[in-house]
């Protein structure tokens, strides 16, 4: 009963953040409205009892994606109106390709039965249901051990990505003053601190207004 | 799950791995560029080498991680072959890179990860391990197309590369996706399995899958229709990496295709067949006609390569255990005389400055009668002049394919062979025949004793302890590969 009442609460709240996504027009709020959107769907998950996609949800998609979006929305001047003046003109394709995905996803709705060869294939879900596994703990398992492999060499890949993206963008630029943090730590009142000896009575008139002249 | 004998298993990749990370380190906490660039440049070699050793020193047939990773002799010929090539482009590059001030330490640390990347490639038994190799290996590829970052050609063959390689990668990840669909398994084992069903040789779905897999492949080895990335890539690119680009990459993108159609999918052989007959007589026809215009060496031989890889695939249309025989030993012969012509490039120099046009080696013969004749020899074999090298590549490829009945595909063959003769044949005549331009500066020691290995390796083939070898260890790959047919 309860899970019933938090699915229909999830499930309109997604919606109607979903609609508001495309139909308000700040896009800063969009992207906000987004972030409920996806809020509410790691909801639906949580009650499919499917915590560990629920998670990956809110970190990943609004932790990272949506934090994304909004740099660029806010960041970059795009002109919102403009990128939408177009949009008479081309409805027409855009209607003939909607047609043709939803078409698709009909033919597919209907469409339940593995091949013979894929259901031979077909593992048995790991762990088996009701085994009080949860399902980030079986991934856990089944990703340190069966796909290691696979998981170390994504690791690799990522390691490229960000030796590619250093080499190429990285510039050592002359004369740039930056921050010593060891150099500032270090600093102590012997280096830090000068006792200057001012002569009694002409420190507070400073010389310069008292002499525009003479400060040349 | 993880035990000794399955680290002695990866041990060539571990070797790369730790090695690529050990070496971005010790780059990282030198304090002088150029030294750094210089000493990581040498310690990658000796990774190469070593990985090398470790590959040579594997024997028999070990699938690890549930059959995600195999390792045989087939995955031997090429993994030495790969890391051959590696280590010699590495060698090649001082010379260049020292002038151009590039010489820094995260190239060669990319060139490990992106030869980690073939190896993977190479033993891949797995979509799931396909793809993760590939995109190792052509995202430290991007990189480094692009490392010439102030020149705006460098930069374009880069992006390029990297445009077209990711449209690439979304087709195979496509195609793989739907193979998933309708065998329900990412491992060759179980896709061989399930396509042997007989029901599976007329479902559309195999098919789509296998036409997408095969489209991404064609990208990566770049056959036409799917060629168009090449030549740019080619010239924009600095030499070294070109050198580089045009051997390895190319060894462990064929191995994939070799893997996936023979071991994942050899039920359906005549559907594949077909595409890789297509592909086949597009690339030599393409690469026949295409470099006839061309002037810039780089360029010309970007349409070699291609015309090359069309070669190499007469064999694997010819789906034997001798045409795959004959794919590998193309492969080794191939990367053998690119490494000297692409050493002969980088020879090319006046003063401080590099030249790449062909006009520029005219009456070279005249000047520097060693380089002329080494570079010829690399062109006579490249056209495939009997007895060098070249001419027992084709051979080899061309005698699988008339055992198995594909008449057409051959003759097309050596027409184009004969065609594309004309152009490696120009390049001798513009050296020994035309009137002499301004001489060559003094050639650098490590890229010349690469040009000359090359061009000795093209003659004494013909030796059996050379040739025999090599053709001995091809075929015992080749059977590893596809037993007893």
């Amino acid at each position: 009963m309860a899970s019933a009442l938090f699915f229909y609460l999830f499930a309109v709240l997604a919606v109607a953040s979903g609609a508001t996504v495309i139909l308000t027009r700040n896009p800063v709020h969009a992207v906000l409205f987004l972030i409920l959107a996806f809020f509410n769907a790691a909801g639906l998950f949580v009650l499919l009892n499917a915590e560990f996609l629920a998670m990956l949800l809110v970190i990943v998609y609004v932790g990272a994606v949506a934090v994304l979006f909004l740099f660029v929305v806010m960041m970059l001047d795009v002109d919102f109106a403009e990128l939408k003046a177009g949009f008479i003109k081309n409805a027409g394709v855009g209607a003939i390709v909607g047609g043709i995905v939803l078409m698709e996803i009909l033919a597919l709705v209907g469409y339940r039965g593995l091949t013979t060869a894929a259901s031979l294939n077909v593992a048995a879900p790991i762990p088996a249901a009701g085994s009080g596994i949860t399902n980030t703990q079986a991934l856990g398992e089944i990703l340190y051990t069966k796909y290691v492999y696979f998981f170390e060499a994504s690791g690799l890949i990522l390691f490229v990505a960000m030796i590619g993206a250093i080499v190429l963008t990285l510039k050592h630029r002359e004369g740039v003053k930056r921050q010593s943090i060891s150099a500032q730590v270090a600093r102590g009142p012997k280096t830090g601190l000068e006792i200057a000896k001012v002569p009694s009575g002409g420190f507070n008139i400073p010389p310069a207004v008292k002499h525009p002249e003479a400060a040349e | 799950m993880i035990n000794s004998a399955v680290l002695s298993v990866l041990l060539p990749e571990l070797i790369l791995a730790l090695g690529a990370i050990v070496l971005l380190m010790i780059g990282v906490f030198t304090k002088n560029g150029e030294a750094a660039g210089r000493s990581v440049s040498w310690l990658a070699i000796m990774v190469l080498v070593l990985a090398g050793v470790a590959a040579f020193e594997q024997s028999g047939s070990t699938t690890v991680f549930g059959g995600a990773f195999i390792s045989d002799s087939f995955t031997r010929f090429l993994k030495i072959v790969i890391l051959i090539g590696g280590t010699l482009t590495l060698l090649m590059t001082f010379d260049n890179f020292g002038r151009a001030k590039l010489l820094v330490f995260e190239y060669p640390v990319l060139v490990l990860l992106a030869t980690l990347g073939m190896l993977m490639m190479v033993s891949a038994n797995d979509l799931i391990a396909l793809y993760i190799g590939l995109e190792l290996q052509s995202l430290a590829l991007y990189v480094i197309a692009a490392f010439n970052r102030d020149d705006v050609r460098s930069s374009e063959a880069g992006l390029k590369y990297f445009v077209l390689g990711a449209l690439s990668s979304g087709m195979l990840l496509y195609g793989a996706s739907i193979l998933y669909g309708v065998t329900g398994s990412t491992s060759y084992a179980n896709i061989a399995s399930a396509a042997s069903l007989p029901e599976m040789t007329t479902n559309i779905g195999l098919t789509f899958g296998l036409v997408f897999v095969l489209v991404g492949l064609a990208f990566k080895i770049a056959a036409v229709p799917f060629h168009m990335w090449t030549p740019d890539v080619y010239q924009g690119a600095p030499t070294p990496v070109t050198a580089f680009f045009a051997g390895a990459p190319k060894i462990a993108a064929m191995a994939l295709l070799l893997r996936f159609t023979q071991a994942a999918l050899p039920a359906v052989a005549p559907q594949w067949q077909q595409i890789v007959i297509f592909i086949s007589i597009a690339s030599m026809v393409l690469g026949a006609f295409a470099a006839i215009g061309q002037n810039n060496i780089k360029r010309l031989l970007a349409y070699s390569s291609i015309g090359h890889v069309g070669f190499a695939l007469v064999g694997l249309a010819a789906n034997s255990a001798e045409g795959t025989a004959g794919v590998l030993i193309y492969l080794a012969i191939y990367v053998a005389m690119t490494l000297g012509a692409f050493a002969c490039v980088l020879s090319m120099r006046r003063g401080d400055r590099y030249v790449e046009n062909i006009s520029d080696l005219a009456g070279l013969a005249r000047s520097d009668l060693t380089f002329a004749t080494i570079l010829a020899l690399l062109m006579f074999s490249f056209a495939g002049i009997p007895p060098l090298a070249g001419f027992w590549a084709k051979w080899y490829v061309f005698l699988p394919a008339i055992k198995a009945g594909l008449y057409p595909l051959s003759v097309i063959g050596m027409v184009s062979s004969v065609i594309s003769a004309y152009y490696y044949l120009r390049i001798v005549k513009i050296m020994f025949f035309d009137e002499p331009a301004e001489a060559f500066a003094p050639r650098e020691g490590r890229t010349f004793a690469v040009m000359a290995l090359s061009a000795a390796f093209t003659v004494i083939f013909v030796l059996p302890f050379v040739g025999g070898a090599v053709v001995d260890a091809a075929s015992a790959a080749a059977t590893a590969l596809v037993p007893g047919r």
